[in-house]
């Protein structure tokens, strides 16, 4: 069971509470895109066994979106932030860095905002 | 390799059991390999099997981070069934289903392989429409299955409430050749083939990097060393995204826990196995007696393997109303596995980026019922470069745009 805090209202509450909503800091692709920037945005995922960014809705709440950085092993949350961030605020990455130093942005669109290698 | 048969029993029962070989053996890992196959689960070993077995190749080993079937092979409701809707699965399941009939023979060990039939209620009128279609699919894929009503149901499994106030049973897909299997045992008597044929099926052994040179895979490190292959099958469920990362691909694979539930053993009141996915819960009784509840999946990636507790709250809460006396049970455990959802819920069989290198990963939640179509079809494409099995099933549907929509077309549950 997560218990979150919304970031916008500020209430703390568990996940029943809010609805998931996927993967968090995807670059959009749309028309006149290439077909490989338009795969990953649409289809590819980075399912990172660790720290992971994910979009939430405070659906029973205020209904606003925010983004979760949290550990898909420990159900750990790090930092919670309003969904109109392009990438993780420097407090979120202290507070990931504080309980995992060894941490790195993952290979794809999130975090980094970079395309895979 | 002793073979177990009904005199072995009388035997080993007259020397208190003190005869019985080893299944298989644990050697310790060589430095190369012609392929490799990583994760030691049903489909892992079935692969493995199948590449011994219809293509001669023996030179393999199956390597797992964990103890031989430890993950989602053992954490599974051990349904079997092939109704589907699209083509593509009804052809690779019921494969599958057909060779679970013969295959605790072909292995000689016993899978405890149950074909005791398949029911999925219906309990909406737009559920009702959708079965009468896939009945109609299955009979031109040549699937056997057909559409009853309450009244079957009712004689079928007298437990159930027909008329529930939320959730009429209107009637039922029924496939009478469905059933379940002893799970670990699939796990065994493939890993017991496997090392007879002189493959090398190493546990506890995870693996921490995959080795390449031009686009070609070239060979794994694992916590044993390094080991050299000229295949590689890449065949972990939940933590494909893991390996992927390792060889530098990504796939369209998001890992959430799906969990399940037994309750405490009662007498035999349910001979078939029925899967209510309006209300989202499956059950069948065990042999046991328990009765074996699955539930859904969790929403948000997770690699915990307990699950949230609303969800099983969901399940039971639904599952009561249908099945009234479940109400006083009490349950004895639940778990929760990891499983591979892709975007159109339908599994990936498929070369990859690297050389080599197949991925076989997206059986979400229903890879148990698949494993021996699935080890036929794979071992096919790693052998030959393609199998008409896999074909619908490549990485490269989701660009093309050619899904194959089951989760649309057969409900949530899997």
């Amino acid at each position: 069971m997560l218990i979150l805090t919304c970031p916008h209202c500020g209430v703390a509450a568990e996940e029943t509470e809010f609805a998931p909503g996927g993967q968090a800091h995807l670059q959009r692709h749309g028309p006149g895109s290439s077909d490989d920037a338009f795969e990953a945005y649409m289809f590819l995922r980075d399912n990172p066994r660790g720290v992971h960014f994910e979009r939430w809705r405070h659906a029973y709440g205020c209904g606003k979106w925010f983004i979760a950085a949290r550990c898909t092993v420990t159900l750990e949350v790090f930092a919670t932030y309003p969904a109109q961030c392009l990438e993780p605020p420097p407090e979120a990455v202290a507070a990931i860095r504080a309980r995992r130093p060894d941490w790195q942005p993952a290979g794809g669109d999130a975090a980094s905002g970079k395309e895979p290698a | 390799m002793k073979r177990h048969s009904v005199f072995a029993v009388v035997r080993e029962a007259l020397r208190q059991n003190r005869g019985w070989p080893k299944h298989w053996e644990s050697p310790a890992p060589r430095a190369s390999y012609d392929t490799v196959i990583v994760g030691a689960g049903g489909h892992g070993l079935a692969t493995a099997y199948y590449l011994g077995r219809n293509h001669g190749i023996t030179d393999v080993a199956v390597i797992d981070k964990g103890w031989l079937g430890g993950g989602n092979t053992g954490r599974n409701t051990t349904i079997i069934r092939s109704n589907y809707l699209q083509d593509a699965s009804a052809a690779i399941y019921e494969k599958s289903r057909a060779l679970y009939e013969t295959l605790s023979q072909e292995l000689n060990f016993n899978l405890m392989f149950s074909p005791r039939g398949v029911m999925m209620l219906a309990q909406t009128e737009h559920e009702r429409r959708g079965y009468l279609r896939t009945e109609r699919a299955n009979a031109l894929q040549g699937v056997e299955t057909r559409f009853i009503d309450a009244a079957e149901v009712r004689r079928l499994a007298p437990i159930i409430n027909i008329d529930g106030p939320r959730y009429p049973v209107l009637g039922a897909l029924w496939q009478p050749r469905g059933g379940t299997a002893r799970h670990d045992a699939v796990a065994w008597g493939y890993a017991r083939a496997c090392s007879d044929m002189g493959m090398h099926v190493i546990q506890n052994c995870a693996v921490t990097g995959i080795r390449s040179e031009a686009g070609r895979v070239t060979g794994i490190a694992t916590e044993r060393g390094e080991i050299a292959c000229r295949r590689l099958g890449l065949v972990v469920a939940g933590h494909s995204g893991v390996l992927a990362g390792m060889a530098g691909f990504r796939l369209p694979v998001e890992s959430v826990a799906l969990q399940a539930l037994v309750s405490e053993p009662v007498k035999p009141c349910l001979d078939v196995v029925i899967m209510a996915n309006t209300v989202h819960g499956y059950i069948s009784q065990s042999d046991k007696g328990e009765m074996v509840i699955g539930g859904g999946a969790d929403g948000y990636n997770n690699y915990t393997q307990r699950g949230s507790f609303h969800h099983i709250e969901e399940t039971v809460r639904a599952l009561i109303e249908t099945f009234p006396m479940l109400s006083r049970l009490r349950m004895l455990r639940q778990w929760g596995g990891i499983v591979d959802m892709t975007g159109d819920r339908s599994p990936i069989l498929s070369k990859t980026p690297l050389e080599g290198c197949f991925v076989n990963c997206g059986w979400g939640t229903g890879g148990f019922k698949a494993i021996p179509g699935s080890g036929w079809a794979m071992a096919e494409l790693m052998a030959r470069g393609s199998s008409p099995l896999a074909e619908g099933f490549s990485l490269n549907r989701f660009r093309e745009g050619r899904f194959i929509d089951e989760s649309v077309a057969a409900g949530v549950a899997h």
